[in-house]
């Protein structure tokens, strides 16, 4: 298990992969489709999306069948949205997906609808994305031409119509309230839960959201069966995982592993680790919004479990590596910084905690700060944790938070070092209104502390 | 403290502060104007392909409000951006009213609510690009335009594009291109202001595109599961 397991991304290098006829050769929808639609009955196939053990791959790690069987039954419009957002530094896994596989996608909408009961389904992907959203677009064209979408699909009972609904740039509508609203044409703020998106979302109906990459899962769970899935990876994390590797190694990009991999193979292995001469200072094991782990957590398996246990987590399943050239203050300014600009503002300890955060990040670096503040930002970080309406002050709040527990030494160096320059700087600046200066100077002092 | 010196002295304040306000904040709210109009159909006018796409969106949704997204991107693809008369435009058709419009214009980063230019070049800098030297990337295609005089562009930082593999790295009207250098930038600049085609071969559509890391002939295991599977070959 340290190699590339792939399955999601088996036919990925496939030429043309994007266009229906070659989807089709390569055993896309046809009989696995025809399967899920026609002998098997939605309790089915429900129960085989159970059994698979797939977990949610969008952040939150939650069972996807499960979160289908939340929908209640009934004669009503239930939805299908897949959230395709994917905005969070270090991601780019979906991006991969709907640009080389969107058929993919779309059958995986279609098992979704079908276990959730939904006739009607939206895409929400990220305006940044507009390639992938063009051939998405075109994609869903075909899938209608050849009878996969619409009224009775394949003469089936079920009809379910898509829309490909393109995002304008923000982070939030990722979260899973803030995205229908957004979807609804209004701000992306997100709301209190309950009510969860199972029993009212989209139009107060009942919805079912699941990520890209869990919805692309469903096909091959359909058609090779649940037990097959669950027998790839280790305890409750089940399956393969396209793991998105970037900052300083020298190969980023997708590798599809089976979870339980060595965070080692996933960084040295598979992405090569950081450029010679340099050393791993710290990595984020799940995009930007989980706690940083160091060099001691490298040979921990790549799991949920695992990587909760550590204090971090797995979410969306993006390790960003940061070697030792990286100062950890400009990493935490600039993480701050990020969420700052994707507050939603809806929230006190949200919008006001990043934006002092950022503060006092700058004031770190001007040399304006003591290590006094070290201790003020770490409670700053303290009272945003569990005050939110969603988890995005979180997101800030724990990586922040991990980066003063691990680094608090470099934190008060970077403070001191900074604090000199900047007096240097200002007596170098206006070396005859410097009484002090040159006090200094005269005194054989090396400059104001 | 008087009511008129108090106006004062936080008139101070504002020009003190680091960061400017968000645009419209120093002005005067136009109370004489009803905020609640919806426009009347009849009195806007309305360029028939625009009225046309927006329609088109309204008809995919069970509710039509769901349109306001793409309706103002497409009126923006219009005008270069989200205009009071754009904004009126898309509340004549949508029948909502512009304010409604423009609460949701301000939240949406690609959404612009100034005339900054009607292209634009986003340079990520986020937390991924960050370590791999972005800033300086960004820096030198500011340097570049200012001494090109590129105009009529939104050159702006933006926050992760969902590209890290390819970081440093930049999108051009929606095409990716990177991994990028500083040594990039020139060329990048003079390309858009010629308005050829940016870094040919380097954009993530192009279709010969790869990393330049990347070995296509990596070895990777593909599992059969039972059924055999169609696509299980190179296993
Ligand atoms: C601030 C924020 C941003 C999020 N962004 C995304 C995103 O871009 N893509 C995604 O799939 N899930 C995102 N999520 C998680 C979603 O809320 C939701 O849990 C997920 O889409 C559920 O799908 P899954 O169960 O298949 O993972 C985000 C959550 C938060 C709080
Ligand atoms: S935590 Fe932040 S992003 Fe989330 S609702 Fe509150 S203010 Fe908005
Ligand atoms: S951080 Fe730059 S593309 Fe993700």
């Amino acid at each position: 298990m340290s190699g590339e397991t792939r399955v999601l991304l088996a036919t990925i290098d496939e030429p043309d992969l994007h266009t229906i006829e070659v989807y089709e050769r390569l055993g896309g929808y046809g009989d696995r489709l025809r399967k899920a639609l026609l002998q098997m009955s939605p309790e089915e196939v429900l129960k085989e999306l159970e059994n698979s053990g797939l977990r949610g791959r969008g952040g939150a790690g939650f069972d996807m069948g499960k979160k289908a069987s939340f929908i209640p039954k009934g004669d009503m419009d239930k939805y299908l949205c897949c959230n395709a957002d994917e905005s969070e530094p270090g991601a780019f896994k979906d991006r991969l997906l709907m640009q080389k596989n969107p058929h993919l996608l779309i059958e995986g909408c279609i098992i979704g609808a079908i276990a959730a009961g939904a006739n009607k389904g939206f895409i929400f992907i990220r305006g940044e994305y507009a390639h992938q959203a063009d051939i998405l677009d075109a994609a869903v064209a075909e899938a209608y031409d050849k009878g996969y979408l619409g009224e009775r699909i394949l003469d089936s009972a079920h009809s379910f119509d898509l829309v490909v609904h393109r995002g304008q740039g923000a982070y939030i509508c990722g979260e899973e309230i803030a995205l229908l609203d957004a979807l609804e044409g209004k701000r992306g703020n997100p709301r209190l839960k309950p009510p969860f998106p199972a029993n009212q979302g989209l139009y107060q109906g009942p919805t079912l959201i699941n990520n890209v990459e869990t919805l692309c899962c469903a096909p091959l769970i359909i058609e090779k069966g649940g037990e097959w899935f669950a027998s790839m990876g280790v305890d409750k994390s089940t399956g393969t995982k396209i793991v998105s590797v970037s900052g300083n190694v020298e190969r980023p990009g997708n590798y599809e592993v089976e979870l339980g991999i060595s965070c080692r193979d996933l960084i040295y292995g598979l992405a090569g680790g950081p450029p010679d001469g340099r050393d791993v200072k710290c990595f984020f094991p799940g995009g930007s919004s989980a706690p940083v782990l160091t060099k001691e957590h490298l040979d921990l398996p790549y799991t949920f479990e695992a990587m909760s246990e550590a204090g971090s987590m797995l979410g969306s399943g993006s390790v960003i590596v940061v070697d030792d050239s990286v100062s950890i203050v400009s990493l935490a300014l600039r993480l701050a910084e990020f969420y700052r600009h994707e507050s939603c503002g809806k929230c006190v300890p949200c919008r006001e905690g990043t934006n002092w955060t950022v503060k006092m990040l700058e004031r770190m670096d001007a040399g304006e700060a003591t290590p006094m503040d070290i201790e003020v930002m770490s409670q700053v970080q303290t009272n945003i944790i569990g005050n939110c309406l969603c988890v995005l002050g979180d997101s800030m709040a724990m990586p922040v938070g991990s980066m003063i527990e691990h680094f608090r030494d470099e934190f008060e160096e970077h403070i001191e070092q900074a604090r000199v320059r900047r007096g240097l700087e200002e007596t170098a600046a206006y070396p005859s209104e410097a009484p002090l200066g040159a006090e200094l100077a005269a005194a054989g002092e090396s400059g104001p502390a | 403290m008087a009511d008129a010196e108090r106006m004062e002295s936080a008139g101070d304040e504002a020009a003190l502060r680091a960061t400017p306000l968000p645009p419209g904040w120093d002005e005067a709210a136009r109370l004489e104007e009803d905020p609640a109009v919806v426009p009347d159909p009849a009195s806007v006018e309305v360029p028939a392909d625009l009225r046309a796409e927006i329609e088109a969106h309204m008809a995919k949704y069970p509710d039509r409000h769901s349109a306001v997204l793409p309706a103002l991107g497409a009126a923006q693809e219009r005008h270069g951006w989200c205009s009071p008369e754009a904004i009126v435009q898309v509340a004549a058709v949508m029948q909502v009213t512009p304010a409604y419009l423009s609460s949701v214009a301000t939240f949406y980063d690609m959404l612009r609510t100034e005339p900054v230019g009607d292209r634009y070049v986003y340079v990520c800098t986020s937390v991924a690009c960050h370590t791999r030297n972005a800033k300086a990337v960004y820096d030198a295609i500011c340097e570049e335009a200012r001494e090109q005089g590129l105009e009529g562009v939104e050159l702006r930082e933006f926050e992760c594009l969902g590209a890290c593999d390819m970081a440093p790295m930049a999108s051009v009207d929606g095409r990716y291109v990177g991994p990028l250098d500083v040594s990039d930038a020139q060329e990048l600049v003079a390309a858009v202001k010629e308005d050829r085609h940016v870094l040919p071969g380097r954009g993530l559509e192009d279709s010969d595109y790869r990393l330049p890391w990347d070995r296509p002939d990596r070895p990777v295991h593909r599992p059969q599961g039972p059924p055999e599977t169609p696509e299980g070959d190179a296993a």
